[in-house]
């Protein structure tokens, strides 16, 4: 317990070495961030223009939000590969309940699928902690359930139409302005860092850094998991409501958007295997990969090999993160045990 | 595969196998060829009272052709699991394998075609390891990164099939001794080099020494850089050897040959419905080719009862994460279900948790 006192986001007076420490171990993807947000700029000179800037804040929200949840479930000590699966499943799902139900209240669909995102975290947590299933095969099961379930119930083909007032959401404004995702980025953003300043955030870093030290401490390990894992399901609903809001019915939205997430997060500098990292640097992990994206598209890059400067990218961030950790923050958190390798 | 006893216990410190003899239910491998047993019987009765028939030559050379291409890749991702790391870059491998192959083949001989696969897969391997090695980037991203690399290049060249195999060399994917596929003994060739590898050399003992602790590996002296490369070149080449049986099998190359079967994720899933922790350092081949066997069984009945394809995928789900949990019992009653508590009075390296990305609390 006495280490996760020194993580990231620990209240220490000094300002100064409090901005290094509150950088911690996401300090490269901040850097990473400016880089590529710099290179956007020379790119395209309008992007810093309120519109476009703000529709790119649009687009990075979906993923944003998954980050922040996947981070709960990484930073416990879990994955969570389920996530793409539950954003399609919830674009379906409300496509298929509009279908039934037309005059639907949009904030009541909204509401029904956060909830069943809810309820597919609570069955990953569960099983993950009450069954022993490593979280790894416990949410991929879930994706081949969510995905197998959703093409059966569809036929194989979603179809249905959203109406305006579900997508209002997801492509409208507030004001006329002010995407809607971007305060719905906020808000989560918000949250998420008061979670990891509660006692709830500090159990789950706890638990990520050593669940035995955090059990035999008191903490209520399988409880603090499982809400980690109810929170990301219900990221990933909301996510699916943006998603659905700007791109439409499609059993493609979600696909691939778990292991986004998780690219994101550990290019925030999160350790897989959970006890390190910050929350607002694997959310800045989110905007650096959809800069990239953004500044793939730009630069004319065709469409296939965009995933290839991506896996560049990503393994030559990461790796700079890794060998540029040692000098940065091993000082401050020597382990007396060391885990396994923690270095590679 | 007979060589059940050998259990899962891994040999690092002592090297004979206790209780040679008596089978311990609790055993992983134990568990999951008596899995793909009770399966196979249960899925026999159930597709006879459907009025079909399913103990015939046809099904069954059909589920070992099905588990040749999945049971390659398990292999391979079996080395790499064991000692730690893990490799999500299989399925553009094997497409790109299938690729490379079918278009060597079609402009040069087969034995050319055969090397390039294998030399491209074994540098692939090579890369992955050192990325994870050097680099020191977490394997779960590496080969991710890696993934998208090899698709990029896949989808950048090849814009539909390529290539062409002679009929030669289909001779791979469709010849069969007696009722047994030739694939299948590809299979089992691999299979027992892998086993012979990892549990009969001293390398093969470094690996499980590595994914078991990788510091304590270091530490007693054994180069764990070295090993982890050297499993990813491993399962690079099972993977080659997969897509190879699959241009033999295809007559062509697919650029859909890999991703479409989801190989580098149902591999993992075969991998540790096997009995391999995760996390490392435990399990093996034997319990592999036992959760190939589950899933490819499972995938014969759903045919033969002619279930709906999507519905298929919910209740491999379910069967994936049901088995786990139900062998994740037994293991978590004795030490090994927590890896940082070090086995009571047995020596195995399960001291502290793997490489980062593995669950802890596997």
């Amino acid at each position: 317990m006495t280490t996760t006192t020194t993580t990231t986001e620990s209240p220490i007076p000094n300002t100064a070495v409090r901005a290094v420490r509150r950088l911690g171990t996401g300090a490269p993807v901040y850097a990473l961030l400016v880089v590529l947000l710099a290179a956007l700029a020379i790119t395209d000179p309008g992007f810093y223009e309120p519109d476009s800037f703000l529709a790119f804040v649009k687009r990075a929200a979906p993923l944003v939000i998954l980050a922040a949840g996947q981070y709960l479930v990484i930073v416990s000590g879990g994955f969570d590969l389920s996530v793409g699966a539950v954003v399609t499943a919830g674009v379906v799902a409300g496509a298929e309940f509009y279908g039934s139900y037309p005059d639907a209240h949009w904030l009541l669909v909204t509401a029904g699928l956060l909830v069943a995102g809810a309820v597919v975290g609570l069955a990953n947590g569960l099983i993950t902690t009450r069954l022993r299933v490593p979280s790894f095969i416990t949410t991929l099961g879930m994706m081949l359930i969510l995905e197998g379930a959703v093409f059966y119930w569809t036929g194989g083909s979603p179809q249905g139409v959203l109406p305006q007032s579900f997508r209002e959401f997801g492509r409208g404004t507030a004001g006329g302005w002010l995407p809607w995702a971007v305060p719905a980025c906020v808000v989560v953003g918000a949250a998420a860092v008061w979670l990891m300043r509660s006692d709830f955030g500090r159990t789950l870093l706890a638990t990520g850094d050593s669940e035995r030290a955090a059990n035999l401490a008191g903490v209520r390990v399988p409880r603090v998991r499982t809400l980690a894992f109810v929170l990301s399901g219900a990221a990933a609903a909301l996510a699916a409501v943006l998603v659905a809001g700007f791109s439409g019915v499609s059993a493609q939205a979600g696909r691939g958007l778990e292991f986004e997430a998780i690219t994101a997060v550990v290019l925030g500098g999160v350790l897989l295997g959970g006890g390190r990292g910050s929350v607002v640097a694997a959310m800045v992990g989110a905007f650096s990969l959809q800069a990239l994206f953004t500044l793939l598209n730009l630069q004319g890059i065709s469409g296939a090999l965009e995933s290839t400067v991506q896996g560049v990218i990503v393994i030559a961030a990461v790796g700079l993160g890794a060998t540029g950790r040692p000098g940065l923050n091993r000082p401050r958190r020597h382990r007396s045990q060391p885990s396994g390798g923690t270095s590679s | 595969m007979t060589a059940v006893p050998s259990g899962s216990a891994a040999p690092v410190a002592t090297h004979r196998p206790h209780a040679l003899g008596r089978v311990r239910l609790g055993d992983p491998v134990v568990a999951v060829w008596l899995a793909a047993l009770a399966v196979t019987l249960v899925g026999w009765i159930v597709v006879v009272m459907d009025g079909g028939e399913f103990m015939t030559r046809s099904t069954v050379t059909g589920i070992l052709q099905n588990s040749v291409a999945l049971g390659l890749v398990a292999v391979g991702q079996s080395v790499v699991i064991l000692t730690g790391s893990l490799d999500l870059s299989v399925a553009y491998l094997v497409s790109l394998g299938t690729l490379v192959a079918a278009e060597m083949m079609e402009s040069g001989s087969v034995l050319t075609a055969v090397l390039a696969v294998l030399a491209l897969s074994a540098a692939v391997g090579l890369a992955n390891g050192l990325i994870v090695t050097g680099l020191k980037v977490n394997a779960f991203i590496a080969t991710l990164g890696m993934a998208f690399i090899l698709r990029g290049y896949i989808e950048d060249t090849y814009t539909g099939p390529a290539g062409h195999v002679p009929a030669s060399f289909r001779r791979l994917g469709y010849d069969r001794i007696g009722f047994v596929p030739v694939s299948v003994l590809l299979l089992l060739a691999v299979a027992v080099v892998a086993w012979l590898i990892t549990r009969r050399t001293r390398v093969g003992h470094h690996m499980y020494a590595t994914g078991g602790d990788e510091h304590a590996a270091r530490l007693s002296g054994v180069r764990t850089g070295r090993t982890v490369v050297l499993a990813h070149v491993l399962c690079s080449l099972c993977v080659g050897a997969a897509a190879l049986f699959l241009a033999a099998r295809l007559g062509a190359g697919a650029p859909w040959a890999g991703t479409d079967a989801r190989y580098d994720l149902e591999s993992i899933a075969a991998v540790v419905l096997g009995g391999t922790a995760l996390a490392g350092g435990r399990g093996g081949v034997t319990g592999t080719l036992g959760g190939v066997l589950v899933l490819s069984v499972l995938d014969s009945i759903f045919n033969q009862l002619s279930v709906d394809p999507f519905f298929k995928n919910v209740v491999r789900g379910v069967v994936i994460i049901a088995a786990v949990a139900l062998y994740a019992r037994p293991r978590s009653d004795r030490a090994a279900g927590r890896p940082r508590r070090a086995g009571r009075g047995r020596v195995k390296p399960g001291g502290a948790p793997g490489l980062p990305g593995q669950e802890q609390s596997a």
